[in-house]
């Protein structure tokens, strides 16, 4: 240790103190940064047309929480349909049946292929095209005959278009996740004798995951915006409690803040969930040992010595 | 326990495997030799059906490998058997292939937890054995990616006789390790080998091959060229090629 601590005794030079060089450009940007920044904030707060009292009063009012727990179900519902459908669609992708290979890629060309506003004006109107569903033989009788416009609101229209859709965008996602899980994990999971299901279940998807839980996020972050989309066929969800607040009162903008704040908070929140997700698909990922893997470890150790 | 005759590979128009015949018996360790595209690697994989081989004719244990015969008609085997039979033949692979997000414990208990059904206290202890015998008492807790190439291959090498395999394969187990590393790693194989278990073992280990290997196979263009015990074909080859291929490498 002694040969490498820091010491200004013979043979070892001071170390350099030097004269910085001059950076004017960066106090120039720096200076637009917070005249800019104070413009805004000034415009914010002194401007009477924010009606700040008004964002206040309606910010926990009772039609725009009930808006927003319908946004959150709708996030929640359309985001587990995506990732289930999304990553049996991946699946499908690698079969080695042509037929369903094929299929899953013109499942994620359509769904990608159209806008998902288009898509949710079409389930809305699901009816004018199914009047009626039947549940029985392909081609045969059927025995139960749901009316489609009432089994379809427009709460289950929303649902069914963003899952869809979502469904799409995650089964590219989850197969960027499985290419990216090197084949010799592949070989060595088969010659320990894994099937193929279990491969992919115990040793390809849980390294997939490390790719995948980023880009879900976002998605998931984005999914929760595109829920707005609903107001057009009047789902009370966030968006659309907020209009209808508006469409009677004139405050437009007030209400329209509300919104926004309460997008950024759980958006916010999903961050969160999202840096704790990261870190438990991250296990073995580096070679830093952690202080819970360090308790293990010893837990280990001391029943391996017991055990001898 | 294993016997091929005649076996032959092709990925679309190569030849990779031309022929090739050869025997090992139960408690014998082959080593095979040759340059690299000799197709001693492709050889080992179609041992355990990672690879299906095209003509002739290869069997394990007295089973064909993927097929079962039914009359004078092949059978191809269905995924579930090919697995079955996978799981009694330990691979060990050039780049390890350990579960990365696995602790070496789990990359030992996984398999024969998931595919022979013993239970986990079992498995650990079984596990906890075998990483003890390959020098790796401390590292149980670790992931790969905290250990050494070396210490990485013995735990991978401890995977594969969780399973308690009949044969084991060996695909070049030391071409990816420091100079310095590769000895604990032949140490931990030799030692298998004076247990005496029944070894293939493609390798560029000359002093491996020569001091425990009871076959020594040289292939080139996918055919065996010569083989025999160590002392006849790495100290007197017959053919012009093996010398060459020695000259170089010794």
């Amino acid at each position: 240790m002694s040969s490498t601590e820091v010491t200004s005794g013979a043979g070892r030079p001071d170390d350099i103190v030097a004269v910085p060089v001059r950076r004017p450009g960066r106090w120039v940007a720096a200076v637009i940064v917070v005249v800019i920044a104070a413009a805004i904030v000034r415009s914010v707060v002194t401007d009477p047309h924010f009606e700040w009292s008004v964002v206040g009063e309606y910010l926990f009012a009772t039609p725009i929480l009930e808006g927003l727990v319908v946004t959150l179900e709708l996030t929640v519902i359309a985001m587990i349909i995506g990732i289930l459908l999304g990553v049996v669609l991946a699946v499908m992708r690698r079969s080695p049946n042509p037929l369903v290979s094929r299929a899953s890629w013109l499942y994620i060309w359509f769904f990608r292929g159209t806008p998902v506003l288009v898509q949710l004006l079409f389930w809305y109107n699901i009816a004018a095209l199914y009047p009626k569903l039947g549940i029985g033989i392909p081609f045969g009788p059927a025995f139960v005959h749901p009316d489609v416009n009432s089994l379809i609101t427009a709460f289950r229209a929303a649902v069914l278009a963003l899952g869809l859709n979502e469904a799409a965008y995650m089964a590219e996602i989850v197969r960027a996740g499985m290419i990216s899980v090197d084949e010799g994990q592949t070989h060595a999971a088969q010659s320990l004798g894994m099937t193929r299901l279990q491969t992919m279940q115990r040793i390809v998807l849980p390294q997939a995951m490390r790719v995948i839980i980023p880009p879900t996020g976002n998605e998931t972050i984005s999914m929760l915006k595109t829920t707005s989309l609903a107001s057009t066929i009047a789902v009370a969800e966030l968006l659309y409690s907020a209009q209808l607040i508006y469409s009677r009162t004139y405050k437009v903008i007030p209400l329209l803040i509300v919104v926004s704040i309460w997008y950024i908070v759980c958006t916010s929140i999903l961050y969160v969930g999202q840096y704790y997700l990261e870190r438990h698909y991250g296990r073995g990922a580096t070679r830093e040992v952690k202080a819970r893997q360090w308790l293990k470890m010893e837990n280990l150790s001391a029943s391996h010595d017991s055990g001898l | 326990m294993v016997s091929a005759e005649g076996v032959h590979k092709r990925f679309g128009r190569l030849e990779v495997l031309q022929g090739i015949t050869l025997k090992v018996d139960p408690g014998e360790v082959m080593c095979l030799l040759g340059p690299s595209g000799s197709g001693k690697s492709t050889f080992l994989r179609c041992i355990n059906h990672l690879e299906k081989i095209n003509a002739g004719r290869l069997m394990v244990d007295g089973d064909l490998v993927g097929y079962r015969q039914v009359g004078d008609r092949l059978h191809e085997l269905r995924e579930s058997e090919v697995a079955r039979k996978r799981a009694e033949i330990g691979m060990v692979f050039q780049h390890f292939n350990l579960f990365p997000h696995m602790t070496a414990l789990d990359n030992v208990t996984c398999a024969p937890i998931r595919v022979k059904r013993v239970s986990r206290e079992q498995a650990r202890e079984r596990a906890n054995e075998l990483l003890v015998r390959v020098g790796l008492a401390d590292k149980v807790g670790a992931y790969p990616a905290q250990l050494s190439g070396g210490q990485q291959q013995r735990v991978a090498i401890a995977r594969a006789l969780a399973m308690e395999p009949k044969l084991m394969l060996f695909d070049e187990p030391t071409s990816a390790l420091d100079p310095e590393l590769v000895g604990e790693v032949l140490a931990a194989m030799q030692q298998l080998a004076r247990d005496g278990m029944t070894m293939v073992v493609v390798t560029h280990e000359m002093g491996f091959a020569r001091e425990v290997a009871d076959k020594v196979v040289f292939m080139d263009g996918g055919v065996v060229v010569e083989s025999g015990p160590p002392a006849e074909v790495l100290g007197a080859p017959r053919h012009e090629r093996t010398r060459a291929f020695l000259s170089k490498v010794l």
